[in-house]
């Protein structure tokens, strides 16, 4: 269970990003999730409501936008979403690969700030 | 009273960012010090510290060896580990159920990395949580017990996928737990194509060359690049 840290680091960098910009309250944040990021969505969005106690982005939404896993394949050259994150194959020519071009993001894409 | 609309502005700031930031600053320190460093995740109780303790033994021979051992409380494993005479020291996380870069650099304070050819870093038993940490190792070995069932790979696909080699750990006791190898090397293979798969007993030593003569011919590759 890291998604506390995880949510912790989130709130700081968005306290501190709309500060700089001038921003008092954070509304939402934007996250992309990647499927092979190793963070539980549902963790992470109860640790999300934990973190924000007592911060100005107490009450915020949290956003995620979920990001399936996609592969390159080296055989056909597809780029391909992977149909089962248990089998990393090309779902054009199913030959294994493990070229993962998406799938990884752990990454806040945009705030919400007043 | 003045009213704003809240305004939408674009971040792109990675989570994780400042442990990437550390753990690519610790790869380079241990490139420039000729170091070559191996990770070791699994559940608890997958043999880490009992495989670790022969590898130390064992490498220590023609190499110089150490390890970083992460544990939540006690520092049992390091103790375990001191019987191997490398030097061995002990991470207590505490809470935190896994490593993160910052503690690998605060336990090596006062280490001389370039009087070290193979680091070792034993992360928290846990098979969830150290997949989303880069710790600066060259290598990911993720371990796993023949008790532990062939299907540990398709339940947690994340942390076997950021691996880069597999141990099949206890197969002296493969046959008395039944335990279906070929299953198990084809469900690892399935969540991470082309990974190398090793199988080893720390008890009877089956596989432990192999395992020790793969990680001195990496360690080697490194001391050259270095």
């Amino acid at each position: 269970m890291h998604e506390l840290s995880i949510a912790m680091s989130m709130v700081e960098m968005a306290a501190e990003e709309a500060a700089r910009r001038g921003g008092a309250r954070v509304h939402a944040i934007h996250l992309k999730l990647g499927d092979l990021s190793g963070v539980v969505k549902e963790a992470l969005r109860f640790s999300y409501a934990v973190a924000c106690e007592g911060t100005p982005l107490e009450g915020s939404t949290l956003v995620i936008e979920d990001v399936p896993v996609v592969v390159y394949c080296p055989e056909c050259r597809a780029e391909t979403a992977l149909a089962s994150i248990q089998h990393f194959c090309c779902a054009a020519c199913h030959a294994p690969t493990n070229e993962v071009v998406r799938g990884r993001e752990l990454e806040v894409t945009a705030l919400e700030i007043e | 009273m003045m009213s704003t609309e809240p305004r939408l502005v674009e971040v792109r700031q990675k989570v994780l960012k400042q442990n990437d930031l550390l753990a690519r600053a610790l790869r380079r320190r241990f490139r420039e010090a000729g170091v070559f460093v191996a990770s070791l995740v699994s559940s608890p109780g997958a043999g880490k510290t009992a495989l670790l303790e022969k590898l130390l033994t064992e490498l220590r021979r023609s190499a110089r060896v150490a390890a970083l051992v992460g544990d939540l409380a006690t520092d049992n494993d390091a103790a375990r580990l001191a019987r191997s005479r490398a030097p061995v020291r002990q991470i207590v996380t505490g809470t935190v159920c896994h490593l993160e870069a910052a503690m690998v650099e605060s336990a090596l304070d006062g280490w001389k990395l370039d009087e070290l050819d193979l680091l070792f870093i034993e992360n928290v038993g846990n098979l969830v949580c150290p997949s989303s940490y880069d710790l600066g190792e060259d290598l990911r070995l993720v371990l796993m017990s023949v008790t532990e069932g062939e299907d540990k790979p398709l339940k947690y696909p994340t942390i076997f996928n950021t691996a880069d080699v597999a141990v099949i750990t206890k197969v002296d006791l493969a046959r008395a737990v039944e335990f279906d190898l070929a299953a198990a090397r084809e469900n690892i293979q399935r969540v991470r194509p082309g990974i190398r798969l090793l199988q080893v007993s720390s008890k009877t030593g089956e596989g432990m060359n192999e395992l020790t003569e793969f990680l001195s011919s990496k360690a080697a590759q490194t001391a050259t690049a270095g």
